[in-house]
């Protein structure tokens, strides 16, 4: 039994490496000379390491991973203003019409970003505002609005009665409980939404590339693009500019690592 | 199913109250009205959230769709009416059936790969060895990379001359390929990325999935001698029918959305061998000098339509789902 489970190990490690190669590649390739790069058979292991590619991000991606950065928080801040209280009253308040505005939030979770990003170009180039940051944190919002909602409603109506019935009984009005009480209790669905709201707006691309190509503050994913687009030879720069990009996402994954798999699983398992 | 059981709770409370106190009919209505304004006032950003960011937009899009656009139009702002003739155009394009048949290829060939190693991915994990909680989670990485960094970590791994993948195939004196550059090979080069940023999803559902199982269930079958090939087919892959129905449907929803990956490794090329509806929508609207705005909009409302079919189905097996 004990000799089989070992096995099992060795197995794991063995499929975890095959599916984290282009990771482990993608590391390899950020230290490798601009002169080895073209080499045939590459380098497996990054023989004589060279940091030119990370100095390169330094000089030349600090102003898009600030961008990036103010992008992610202003992202979260928006989510949470707008699918917090919109959880609290589906899970608790009963409003008439509940049930359609959780379909058409379910509906909305599923229109191709490329639409949207058509329809906000029209708009932003109406009222002037293509390459404004916050322009872009507005678009960014959308990916994780309704995936907000339905994680506030979600958790919010596991709150017993009991705890609101107290609350009211203290003559706590409606928005004194939702702030003092509800918001509290609420911190792991506040953290999980925070997280992914975070990290898709990190990640974006699209929206980046359609309403802020021509922005003065430019996030990651158009620095990467940029370069990939630019100077073909220098991948070991690219590279390097994808590992620090991927920064948040491990960070999270080390810290947060219950809340990404509760954030997975919750559009698509009942509870 | 949560709001079904808080509800039903609910009703039992009403029902000790009116017994206990008997508050006059009058004062009930009353408290039902502002309750009905709160929970109103608390779900109007929302709503209005909704309407500016998403109903208006799509309405552009459908506005656009049925009118000739062209860059003068937003200045001029006069854009005349077209009718369905963009549509018509659009279907009579010949991009138009590539790019239909690349679409299913991408989304069926993706889901099918994602969800077979995912699930066995996930069998495999939920027997419990040492560090298989730790290694469970790192599969997750490739889900949360940004997709502009998978997607270019892929190019140069799938680089004709110095690629890693031409490497090892050389090594097994294989090819060389031309994985990103030969219209033969530039739409498999994508599934591949694709899928694999796609498994760890269909790991973590189904190994949830997994976990819902009462282990009874196993015990019994072990004690039946069943065999471990005879429990997966009899026993855990039946058991998982609702979580795999949901999960192929969520994949179907999000691998027709898929563009940063075809667009960064082959920007649907050569010619329109990887090109998708979402990828031929965004090079009609921003991928020229010249861009086409009203065809743009009308490929998107046709993969609008696609989706919302798709998503409708969710919904149903979801609720027929949760009724059970």
């Amino acid at each position: 039994m004990k000799r089989r489970k070992w096995w099992l190990t060795a197995a794991g490690v063995l499929l975890t490496a095959v599916m984290l190669f282009p990771v482990y590649w993608m590391v390899n390739v950020s230290l490798t000379k601009t002169s080895s790069m073209r080499k045939s058979p590459p380098n497996l292991i990054p023989v004589d390491a060279t940091l030119d590619g990370y100095s390169a991000v330094i000089h030349q991606q600090l102003p898009y991973l600030g961008t990036s950065l103010l992008v992610g928080i202003g992202t979260v801040a928006a989510t949470l203003m707008v699918a917090a209280p919109a959880g609290f009253s589906l899970a608790k308040l009963r409003p008439l019409g509940g049930g359609g505005l959780s379909l058409l939030l379910l509906i909305a979770q599923m229109i191709p970003a490329i639409i949207m990003a058509m329809g906000f170009y029209t708009i932003y180039i109406k009222l002037a505002i293509l390459g404004t940051v916050w322009g872009l944190i507005l678009a960014d919002s959308t990916i994780a609005v309704p995936f907000g909602v339905l994680i506030f409603t979600a958790f919010m109506s596991r709150i017993p009665e009991e705890l609101l019935q107290a609350a009211r009984i203290d003559g706590a009005g409606t928005v004194r409980t939702f702030l003092s009480v509800v918001v509290p209790v609420s911190r792991n669905a506040v953290v999980t939404v925070s997280l992914f709201a975070f990290l898709w707006a990190w990640s974006d691309f699209l929206f980046a590339n359609t309403l802020d190509s021509g922005g003065g503050h430019q996030p990651i994913t158009l620095g990467i693009y940029a370069y990939i687009g630019n100077n073909n030879q220098q991948w070991n720069a690219i590279m390097a500019t994808a590992v620090v990009a991927s920064i948040p996402a491990a960070v999270l994954l080390i810290l947060a690592q219950r809340y990404v798999a509760a954030g997975v699983t919750a559009g698509a398992v009942k509870d | 199913m949560t709001a079904g059981r808080s509800r039903a709770r609910s009703a039992v409370r009403h029902r000790d109250g009116a017994a206990k106190a008997a508050p006059s009919r009058a004062r009930r209505t009353r408290l039902r009205h502002s309750t009905q304004w709160a929970a109103w006032g608390f779900i109007a950003p929302v709503v209005g959230y909704l309407a500016v960011f998403y109903a208006y937009p799509l309405y552009r899009n459908i506005d656009l769709s049925i009118r000739s656009y062209t860059v003068a139009s937003f200045i001029t702002g006069d854009a005349p009416y077209a009718g369905l003739a963009n549509y018509s155009d659009i279907i009579h394009s010949s991009t138009f059936a590539p790019a239909l048949i690349n679409t299913a290829i991408f989304v069926f060939a993706s889901i099918a790969l994602q969800f077979t190693i995912g699930l066995a991915l996930a069998v495999f994990f939920f027997r419990k060895f040492p560090l298989s909680g730790s290694l469970r989670a790192l599969f997750l990485i490739p889900w949360l990379l940004p997709l502009l960094v998978s997607a270019s970590t892929w190019s140069w791994m799938l680089n004709s001359d110095s690629g890693i993948v031409n490497a090892l195939l050389n090594a097994l004196s294989v090819g060389p390929v031309d994985w990103l550059t030969s219209p033969s090979w530039s739409l498999a080069s994508v599934l591949i990325a694709n899928i694999w940023i796609g498994i760890p999803f269909n790991l973590v559902i189904m190994y949830s999935g997994l976990q819902s199982i009462s282990t009874d269930v196993f015990e019994a079958a072990a004690i039946d001698g069943a065999s471990g090939w005879q429990r997966f087919w009899r026993i855990t892959f039946p058991l998982l029918r609702p979580v795999s129905a949901i999960t192929l449907l969520l994949g179907f929803i999000y691998t027709l959305k898929v563009f940063d990956i075809i667009w960064i490794m082959t920007r649907g090329g050569p010619a329109t061998s990887s090109t998708t509806l979402a990828i031929w929508s965004y090079q009609l609207g921003f991928g020229s000098l010249l861009p086409d705005f009203s065809s743009a909009a009308a490929v998107g409302n046709v993969l609008i339509i696609i989706a919302v079919i798709f998503a409708l189905i969710y919904i149903r097996v979801r609720s027929r789902l949760e009724a059970i």
